[in-house]
């Protein structure tokens, strides 16, 4: 007889939607009468104007993505998905410019392939994954996971990739790895932000971020090469990024050509910007306020305009408490932001 | 003469039409609330840099008809900042009145944006013609705080952004070549007052 122990996160079989309506998720959206992220997308290139995600110039070449291959993820429907046209024209990306709506503008051209993905550092086994290793070393499967941004906005997205842990796994880590440390590509030629200051707000590139090695560890701990099924436009970090659900946004790094293994604690960009504003823990945590604004409640964004009531209370965590509230045990999480 | 003013209405009220028409339906990318924040935000701000320069460029320009363009320019500068504050109660905050109350008080970029609102709302309800009258020279004591307001509003624009030094920096050399050029006066009123 098979006992399955569930993981806390798994969903129990009574809340999975069944596999028809899965499968019919797009055409009911439509139905219920959330645009497609699809036609919106479509909708938008075709009547260029002011307000086209993309910007102006009818003429601009869009990213190409590919579909991908994965295990999906049943959705309970307790949370609607923030739609793609929206996961891929809100962004940050400071090296793709400062406004929300800049890094799909600017960064249609971005290569990713090839791409250079090392990992090293103190490991016994460094090795670096190119392209289509991204896509094809690791068994790809679908989180869908809550998004926090530290200004108090959130999405919830779809995305496709797979576990932190098995790459650093397959690295073998040496007894002195203590802590994790990602790099953004650096390449100023492509990424305007890197070559102005004034494009790219003052920050020093490359863009750094770091976790605890148990952090990384942690089965939430995702590296994603794709959302909504297809490889990530370029605004969300393509081709690899890091999603670290429990923590706010500016942690999870994007478009990463190296993880290396450390024995330090290694300095992460915001924190260096502003350290009193951006620690490096950067726990979703409603009882610390940034500086400048609350952070117990968030506005999540999905459909509906102006008038949708979208803010809710912010949870510790971002809702992930059962599953890392562990690895903070004896920390003081107001001094250790 | 009514058909520049005309313009003038037209030029402001046109942005806001075109602005709450998309937002409304979803069609302003993808955080319409943020969109509509910034937006009546820099607007404000542009337009009371512009009621800024009408002085100056009349005396310079010898034209003292466009000082009658001054008022209006400053009423529609205290409508973009009041559609700015409400936007960030009813959108942002959504009538959390205590969020409302504690985020005034406790966040320094919100309590200057609140006392720069505070001074255009008194030099709004002062513009009256029979008020103006009435106060004598009062008026243009009180009427002065707009240096003030206008330095409280690029130091809340500046406060709130999390990295970019260059765009609040341009407003900042801007509104002070404007104060420079009515140097005179301000240090007047800085004695007397």
């Amino acid at each position: 007889m098979l006992i399955k122990n569930p993981k806390s996160y798994e969903l129990k079989e009574h809340q999975v939607t069944d596999e028809i309506t899965y499968l019919n998720r797009r055409e009911l959206l439509k139905k219920m009468g959330y645009v497609g992220a699809g036609s919106l997308l479509a909708s938008a290139s075709a009547n260029a104007g002011p307000l086209d995600f993309f910007g102006k110039k009818e003429d601009d070449k869009v990213f190409a993505r590919t579909a991908l291959d994965f295990k999906a993820q049943p959705q309970d429907g307790s949370e609607i998905l923030t739609p793609e046209a929206k996961v891929a024209s809100h962004n940050n990306f400071y090296e793709f410019g400062l406004d929300k709506a800049d890094p799909a503008k600017n960064s249609q051209g971005l290569k990713v392939d090839p791409w250079q993905l090392s990992i090293s550092g103190e490991v016994n086994n460094p090795f670096t994954l190119g392209y289509d290793d991204l896509f094809k070393k690791y068994p790809l499967e679908e989180r869908i996971y809550r998004l926090r941004c530290v200004e108090a906005w959130s999405m919830v997205i779809p995305w496709v990739g797979f576990s932190l842990a098995d790459v650093i796994k397959a690295a073998n880590p040496t007894s002195k790895a203590k802590y994790v440390a990602f790099e953004t590509l650096y390449d100023p030629k492509q990424m305007p932000g890197q070559r102005s200051r004034r494009i790219g707000g003052g920050i020093d590139y490359p863009y750094v971020e770091g976790l605890r090695i148990d952090e990384a560890m942690n089965p939430l701990s995702f590296l994603s090469v794709g959302l909504y099924g297809k490889t990530l436009p370029p605004q969300n970090g393509a081709p690899i990024r890091l999603v670290v659900p429990w923590k706010y946004g500016f942690k999870s790094i994007k478009s990463i050509v190296s993880i290396k293994l450390v024995e330090k604690q290694p300095p992460t960009t915001w924190n260096i910007l502003a350290p009193h504003e951006y620690g490096f823990y950067a726990n979703v945590n409603p009882a610390v306020s940034h500086p400048r604004w609350s952070q117990a409640s968030e506005r999540r964004i999905t459909t509906g305009g102006l008038f949708a009531r979208n803010r809710i209370e912010t949870l510790p965590f971002n809702g992930y408490g059962e599953e890392v509230a562990d690895l903070y045990k004896n920390m003081d999480l107001a001094k250790f932001y | 003469m009514w058909l520049s003013k005309s313009i003038v209405h037209l030029a402001s009220l046109l942005p806001l039409c075109w602005l709450y028409y998309h937002a409304i339906n979803d069609t302003l990318g993808a955080d319409p609330v943020e969109t509509v924040i910034h937006f009546t935000g820099i607007g404000a701000l542009n337009l009371l840099l512009i009621t800024l320069l009408i002085s100056p460029s009349a005396k310079r320009f010898k034209q003292p008809k466009l000082l009658k363009f001054r008022r209006m320019l400053g009423l529609w500068a205290f409508t973009y900042a009041l559609l700015h504050l409400l936007n960030f109660i009813a959108f942002e905050l959504q009538f959390d009145w205590s969020l409302l109350f504690s985020e005034i008080v406790e966040r320094p970029y919100i309590t200057v944006g609140m006392a720069a609102f505070v001074v255009l709302l008194l030099l709004t309800v002062t513009s009256v013609n029979r008020i103006k009258k009435q106060m004598g020279p009062k008026w243009q004591k009180l009427h002065n705080w707009v240096y003030i307001a206008s330095i409280a509003v690029v130091v809340h624009f500046y406060w709130s952004i999390k990295s970019d030094i260059y765009e609040p920096g341009i407003y900042a050399i801007m509104l002070a070549w404007l104060l420079a050029l009515r140097k005179q006066k301000i240090k007047r009123w800085l004695k007397i007052g």
